[in-house]
């Protein structure tokens, strides 16, 4: 019998040396006449331990990991053998990392061949697509309002909200707009899930559609994903393929299709107007709300653009009800989120779990500190735009008011972690200037600030007048804060002005405190 | 690789702005196609693409100019991109960076004089977990270090 060995395709294994592995796997079992199959799946999201390589068994799945190409013969002869090797992890579902988790989005990441609309079913998939064929559209904007799904992109708004504006928005076309333009830096969950499960995705698209009375979608994806493009087209060929987007899906009277779009390098694109500008063909200058895309959207029509986990979030909600959703999290922030631990950490990767858990726990206990081994100075919640947390602020819990009652935000769940080298005076500069290169332009305090942050900034690094300039860039914060159009440059001002407030001994000439450390 | 793609053509821009043309919204499907077929955006194509969507010129350049994936003019034969975001940063990207920009005697977002490699930044390529991190020609690497690097330039410049 043929030993079934899954390896990932997953674009951060496949940078640590996945290809080489599973090329290593495939020549070495070819010279011995050992018949292997290997299957390509999506990442577990254990990033240190990738390469990790599974070898399925009567007992479940045995992981082995990091793999490298030369460990490859000795591990076929374990795979062949007893199973004994330096690199073996034990069986994968009790590895304490994994187990941990709560994971009902990437339920099946890293498990299923994502390209094989039969390995989705068999792992219950479509099911929530088939219970949707069988609701009306008020049932089905009701198990997804009761479910308290919010918008995983960022801005946390109620789906079920959404969904229902644009359903009872009528006009001649309406559209589905998945947002994957996951720009922010420590976030990587859009990437994992659309290379390691792309159907879950898919199916969450088609169930908009059939809910709202779309028959077109589109994926806007980031051009810095190739992989998650191929990944994605691949899986709509497939679903197609099966009568699963198309006209008559899954035999009902419902038709809908998708398209992949590829984006083109500009980080404002990830704010929903701009997408929709960039989808049109045309610039991504951000348009002022009202009106709003729910209304009138892609090519002036209703739209629901949601995030890519957003949509993956809905075929567990259709299959297991609203219910079984709800009951993890706490307070308004309903249901699972897939953390992503980044940066300088040791055991960084995709952690979900329910809504509470505390940021100290994430870093201390789940991410094992930081992967240098000194201590955990800031941490970056949320991406570029996020707020910079100190560890007194450890005990804050995931959950979107209590990020916002203390000036943070989880945005897309990306934590990325600095330590105590890292200057905040440095990080500061740097958000503004990326505030400045990524500007639209439409907005003046997001145009001009920015440009005036980075200026001012260097003025405090420099020591001018470091206390003036200070209250000049409290100042310019307030204006970008409550006068820009958009979030990034509405939410520049929370990298800043969280580094200002929790680090202020980093801004002025030359940290005494670096200075120490030399 | 830039010596993978075709010398600029009319009739083969033609052509490529023709099989995109009739898509909802397609200047972006059309400057992506063009530059993969020739390596860059050859100025000669944005007046033609703007006729075939019924759009200005003015329009059309705007697009052109307002995404950084689109190049005026070929990148060196190599293209390494470095992320720069801050999950790298805080993996230590910052001396890597640096140290890639010294080998190669350019700094990011500039090319050697021999056209072999274009050093260009990067704001994340989702390989946040396995940082820092970087893309030669389309192939992603993570965990760099500074064998790694090396490693990485020296390929490039071959």
């Amino acid at each position: 019998m043929s030993m079934r060995i899954f390896i990932p395709r997953d674009a951060g294994a496949v940078a640590v040396g996945a290809d080489d592995v599973a090329l290593a796997f495939e020549q070495t079992a070819a010279k011995r006449g050992v018949a292997i199959e290997i299957v390509r799946t999506g990442s577990r999201g254990l990033y240190w331990l990738e390469p990790m390589v599974e070898l399925a068994t009567p007992q479940g799945r045995i992981a082995f990991g990091p793999v490298t190409t030369a460990e490859v013969p000795a591990l076929l002869d374990a795979m062949a053998g007893n199973g004994q090797h330096a690199l073996r992890l034990g069986v994968t579902d009790e590895i304490p990392w994994l187990k941990r988790q709560t994971r009902l989005t990437f339920a099946r990441c890293g498990v299923i061949d994502p390209r094989s609309v039969d390995d989705y079913r068999a792992h219950g998939g479509y099911r929530g697509l088939e219970r949707a064929l069988t609701l009306t559209s008020d049932q089905i904007l009701a198990d997804v309002t009761t479910s308290g799904l919010r918008g995983r992109g960022g801005a946390g708004f109620p789906t079920g909200i959404k969904w229902k504006t644009v359903a009872q928005t009528s006009a001649d076309r309406k559209y589905i707009v998945c947002n994957a333009d996951e720009g922010d830096s420590g976030t990587f969950a859009d990437r994992m899930i659309m290379e390691g499960d792309p159907l879950v995705v898919i199916e969450g698209m088609t169930i908009a559609g059939i809910t709202v009375g779309a028959t077109k979608g589109y994926i806007y994806i980031r051009s810095e994903y190739p992989h998650a493009v191929e990944a994605m087209n691949a899986a709509i060929v497939a679903a197609r393929r099966a009568g699963l987007l198309g006209k008559r899906i899954g035999g009902s009277v419902h038709e809908f299709d998708l398209e992949v779009r590829v984006g083109a390098g500009a980080y404002v694109c990830g704010e929903e107007t701009s997408l929709l500008e960039s989808l049109e063909g045309r610039r991504g200058i951000v348009r002022a709300k009202p009106p709003l895309p729910a209304h009138k959207g892609l090519f002036g029509r209703p739209t629901v653009i949601n995030n890519v986990l957003s949509f993956a979030a809905i075929p567990f909600i259709l299959d297991n009800g609203a219910k079984a959703y709800s009951d993890f999290g706490m307070g308004r922030s309903r249901g699972t989120m897939p953390i992503q631990l980044a940066g300088n950490i040791k055991y960084g990767g995709l952690f979900e779990t329910a809504f509470g858990i505390t940021l100290g726990e994430l870093i201390d206990d789940i991410g094992g500190g930081t992967f240098t081994g000194r201590p955990v100075r800031a941490v970056q919640v949320g991406g570029p735009l996020g707020a910079y947390f100190p560890r007194a602020l450890f005990d804050t819990p995931f959950d979107y008011e209590a990020f916002a009652a203390r000036d943070g935000l989880i945005g897309h769940a990306g934590v990325v972690v600095f330590d105590d080298s890292v200057d905040m005076a440095k990080q500061a500069r740097f958000a503004m200037e990326f505030c400045a290169v990524e500007s639209c332009g439409k907005c003046t305090p997001c145009r001009i600030g920015s440009t005036r942050g980075v200026e001012t900034i260097n003025k405090i690094i420099n020591g001018e007048r470091v206390a003036q300039n200070l209250a000049v860039v409290e100042d310019l914060c307030n204006t970008m804060k409550f006068g820009s159009l958009c979030a990034l440059g509405g939410f520049t001002p929370y990298p800043v002005m969280s580094a200002l407030k929790h680090f202020r001994e980093d801004f002025g000439p030359a940290p005494a405190r670096l200075q120490a450390a030399e | 690789m830039t010596s993978g793609y075709e010398p600029w053509d009319e009739a083969r821009g033609a052509e490529i702005i023709a099989e995109h043309s009739g898509l909802e919204g397609a200047t972006l499907v059309i400057l992506h196609a063009l530059q993969e077929a020739f390596g860059y955006v050859p100025e000669p194509a944005i007046p033609m693409v703007a006729q075939a969507l019924s759009l200005s010129r003015a329009e059309v350049h705007g697009v052109f100019t307002f995404y950084h994936d689109f190049r005026k003019q070929p990148a060196g034969r190599h293209v390494l991109k470095l992320c720069r975001a801050e999950a790298c940063q805080a993996a230590g990207g910052d001396a890597l960076a640096a140290r890639a920009e010294a080998k190669l005697g350019i700094s990011l977002g500039n090319t050697t004089a021999d056209d072999r490699v274009t050093l260009e930044p990067i704001y994340c390529l989702g390989l946040c977990a396995t940082a820092p991190s970087a893309m030669l020609d389309g192939r992603v690497v993570g965990r760099l270090d500074e064998t790694r690097i090396d490693a990485l330039v020296a390929e490039a410049q071959r």
